[in-house]
């Protein structure tokens, strides 16, 4: 071995430059920690000098943006591989926090904890799912991924299952449908990370929501139109940090404050036990017993006036009319007369509209009714069968969570941009440890905030409210984020007489533990940060679905670098702005589908990425009916069993919920993909060939 | 470094005992390596199934508190998905650093 004296010469070289890459890349974010430090030390001290808030949050939204644009324009590239995959050289600890900003989204920073407060045990199904289907990644996807070392998913696809001659016809069909899908799953998620930027912004700043979402969409189109994938990265580690900050400071001041003990994770099981106790007095308690009895009566008198419909409908529009002309005859005060303008304009337009509502109404009450479930309870039910039913959708929610997570397109681009196959199984190792840093506190925030509200604000006087709750029943009128309102009339506040949107709970967790409104902002800012920083992968995501897959591979294959580079730059721009357009309608319906898109997209996509790799005799056909039928079977259970969609929940298969429509999905499609392959003529010699080159060690 | 496109353009008797020891190699340490995929992905299936499926059995166990079940699948289930994907990145070193010496003891 005459070369290898040199070799060895040059391998060490390169890794002591990747070490000195890495050193330097972690002194840079260590000053950016302290800077941040400094920063929040002194918007506190500005705060205790008598600044306003609503400064400290236009503080707040203005440095952090100008400080993702800056990054963005700092590493600023028209480079391919710079633009796409970063330059290949993201060391795996970075890489793994950028994946971890990429992935904790608006709906986990802000929504997560709220639905653990809200449903208790059931809503773990979440923390498992999310984090068991980096093992799927990790252990099937992402190191091949790495070791094919190209751009986008749909490439890894349209070779795998494309044929040996050169115009690759197959290979351009499959790569249709992997955009097609990438799409589809990306976009209605980018909605919603936009729509979450615009409501935070429009809480925290008073502007209002539509100039919200421009503002955020300035700071997302500044780093990645400038700079691709590698200004989203290093954007991603800088949001992380933020992400980490905002969550954990007020939830050790929690667990210090009701455990004595600053680690939340360990401190919220003394909590629990307490907690416990609290809900089993509150659910004999005789006077949330009455208050859930008013509840139910409300509830029982929607039900008759269903039963009696129509006639019922024309009996309430006669008498609300009736009650507008007696307020006009008696020259009623001008309050009266506009609340009842305000019934008789909110009535319902017709019997089936009134049905529709009525029934709305009359779920909603009866939800009220129902005493407190034990948090840490599994599957409660009052038989076995219901308690079954719970258990199995429980199961049937984690799998997809982990199928989808294991074929969400921004997630899985990620493990082309580190240096080597090695560095991505670390890279997955890290993405999940940093994940973890904030979704084991999640549970715990759930259970202080809860033990707080159970033992400290109910039980105290309508006169005494603490100021959060005020303030955040102000914030947004229309759908209050939390309401109090004095049922039974006795002047104390009963459990059941609080209705909180699981939304506030993370935003509101500074104020309840009584820490100053600077941290408020901060949680805020980490709440932008989650959104934004997902909302960059995502965008990007799709962009390259379409500059690369579509027009650099389909449309014109003899593009330029440098006409690559721009035409993406210019798909990105408008993306991005048909997302925000999307997002300014307030659409409430794709709002309600991302919980969808992972489903979608396990169906989609993780039976076509997993046969690529370990079964050699998939081929075309297979892939593309095994495409087809995981998507068509996961759509045509959500439009059969959701009502929102104009389905039935009687029509669901084994009493599974639509949002789990994957656990249907993932194997249908991975049966028509066996099935179908094996009728076909197996794949050309080519394939096998990239198959042994992807599962060969480097 | 061997590739696999690497073949030179006439065949050696030497070369094409080389590259049959190279086929042989990347047989063995695909074998071991999906060996090692299954019984990871058996016991993050057992984990989450065994979580899910048997919670309300265990919840009546405690530990520090927490009951059993709800611990599993609040941080115990998370940690070992931890773990597994730590246990694959360092085997799976191991079988690249074989990988490796074999080669490199038969070149």
């Amino acid at each position: 071995m005459s070369g290898a004296a040199p070799k060895g010469a040059a391998k060490a070289d390169v890794k002591a430059g990747t070490r000195r890459y890495f050193l330097r890349l972690s002194r840079y974010y260590l000053w950016f920690t302290l800077c941040f430090g400094l920063f929040l030390a002194a918007l506190g001290l500005l705060e205790k000098e008598g600044m306003p808030r609503q400064w400290i949050g236009y503080l707040y939204m203005f440095a952090t943006i100008v400080l993702y644009a800056a990054i963005g324009v700092v590493s600023r590239t028209s480079n391919v591989s710079e633009y796409y995959v970063a330059g290949r050289r993201v060391p795996a600890l970075f890489n793994g926090m950028a994946t971890a900003a990429d992935w904790i989204s608006a709906a986990s920073f802000i929504s997560l904890a709220g639905t653990l407060y809200l449903h208790g045990f059931d809503a773990l199904a979440y923390v498992m799912g999310w984090t068991g289907g980096y093992c799927l990644v990790a252990l099937l996807i992402a190191p091949y991924l790495r070791r094919f070392a190209q751009y986008t998913i749909p490439d890894f696809l349209a070779a795998r299952y494309g044929d040996a001659d050169g115009s690759n016809r197959r290979g351009q069909r499959v790569r249709a449908l992997a955009v097609l899908a990438t799409i589809v799953v990306s976009f209605t998620y980018v909605v919603a990370q936009i729509y979450a930027v615009g409501l935070i912004a429009s809480r925290f700043t008073g502007v209002d929501f539509s100039v919200g979402i421009f503002l955020g969409l300035a700071s997302i189109l500044v780093c990645s139109f400038l700079g691709g994938m590698r200004a989203i990265t290093w954007t991603q580690v800088a949001q992380y940090i933020i992400i980490l900050v905002a969550f954990l400071i007020p939830t050790m001041w929690l667990s210090m404050k009701f455990a004595g003990n600053p680690v939340p994770q360990v401190a919220y099981g003394s909590v629990l036990p307490k907690l416990a106790l609290r809900e089993a007095e509150l659910a004999i308690d005789p006077r949330e017993e009455e208050v859930r009895a008013t509840f139910r009566a409300r509830a029982d008198e929607y039900g008759a006036r269903l039963a009696g419909l129509p006639r019922s409908w024309e009996a309430g529009k006669v008498e609300a009319q009736r009650r507008l002309d007696a307020a006009r005859s008696r020259n009623a005060s001008l309050g009266e007369i506009r609340s009842a303008e305000r019934a008789l304009v909110d009535y319902p337009r017709s019997a089936e509209e009134a049905a529709r509502i009525w029934a709305e109404r009359r779920a909603a009450n009866l939800e009220r009714a129902r005493p407190p479930e034990p948090h840490a309870e599994p599957f409660p039910g009052d038989t076995r069968e219901e308690s079954s039913i719970r258990r199995n959708n429980f199961l049937a929610l984690v799998f997809c969570l982990m199928f989808g997570t294991a074929a969400l397109p921004h997630v899985l681009m990620r493990s082309y941009t580190t240096p080597s196959v090695h560095e991505t199984r670390v890279s997955v190792f890290w993405t999940l440890f940093f994940i973890l840093l904030i979704y084991l506190t999640m549970p715990a925030l759930a259970v202080l905030a809860k033990y707080d509200i159970y033992t400290a604000l109910v039980g105290s006087d309508f006169a005494s409210l603490p100021s959060w709750v005020s303030y955040w029943a102000n914030v947004d009128k229309a759908n209050p984020l939390i309401s109090i309102v004095d049922i039974n009339g006795d002047g104390v506040v009963q459990l059941a007489e609080i209705a909180i949107d699981g939304d506030v709970l993370t935003l509101a967790t500074p104020e309840i533990g009584g820490l100053p409104y600077v941290i408020s902002g901060l949680v805020a800012a980490g709440g932008l940060a989650a959104a934004l920083s997902t909302a960059d992968g995502l965008l990007l995501a799709i962009s390259n679905a379409l500059s690369h897959d579509i027009y650099f591979k389909i449309v014109d294959p003899g593009a330029s670098t440098q006409k690559r580079v721009t035409i993406s730059k210019l798909l990105l721009l408008a993306v991005a702005f048909i997302a925000a357009y999307a997002a300014s309608q307030k659409p409430a319906d794709i709002l309600s589908l991302v919980g969808a898109a992972f489903s979608l997209a396990g169906s989609t996509m993780f039976p076509a990425l997993v046969a690529g790799v370990f079964w050699k005799r998939a081929n075309h056909a297979g892939a593309v009916a095994g495409m087809i039928a995981g998507f068509g079977v996961c759509l045509y259970y959500m439009l059969h069993s959701n009502p929102i969609l104009g389905g039935s929940a009687e029509a669901a298969w084994f009493h599974i919920a639509p949002i789990s429509a994957g656990v249907f999905g993932v194997p249908a499609g991975l049966a028509v993909l066996v099935v179908v392959s094996l009728l076909t003529a197996p794949p050309p010699r080519e394939s096998a060939g990239l198959v042994d080159h992807i599962r060969a060690p480097e | 470094m061997p590739t696999d496109s690497a073949a030179p353009a006439v065949p050696a008797p030497d070369a094409d005992l080389q590259r049959e020891r190279i086929v042989a190699a990347r047989q063995r340490h695909w074998e071991r390596a999906r060996r090692l995929v299954a019984w990871l992905l058996a016991l993050w299936l057992a984990t989450s199934f065994g979580t899910v499926f048997f919670a309300r059995d265990l919840a009546h166990l405690s530990v520090f508190g927490w009951p059993l079940s709800f611990y599993l699948a609040a941080q115990g289930a998370s940690l070992t998905y931890l773990a597994i994907i730590g246990a694959y990145a360092w085997r799976m070193r191991a079988l690249d650093r074989d990988f490796a010496r074999q080669l490199g003891e038969q070149a």
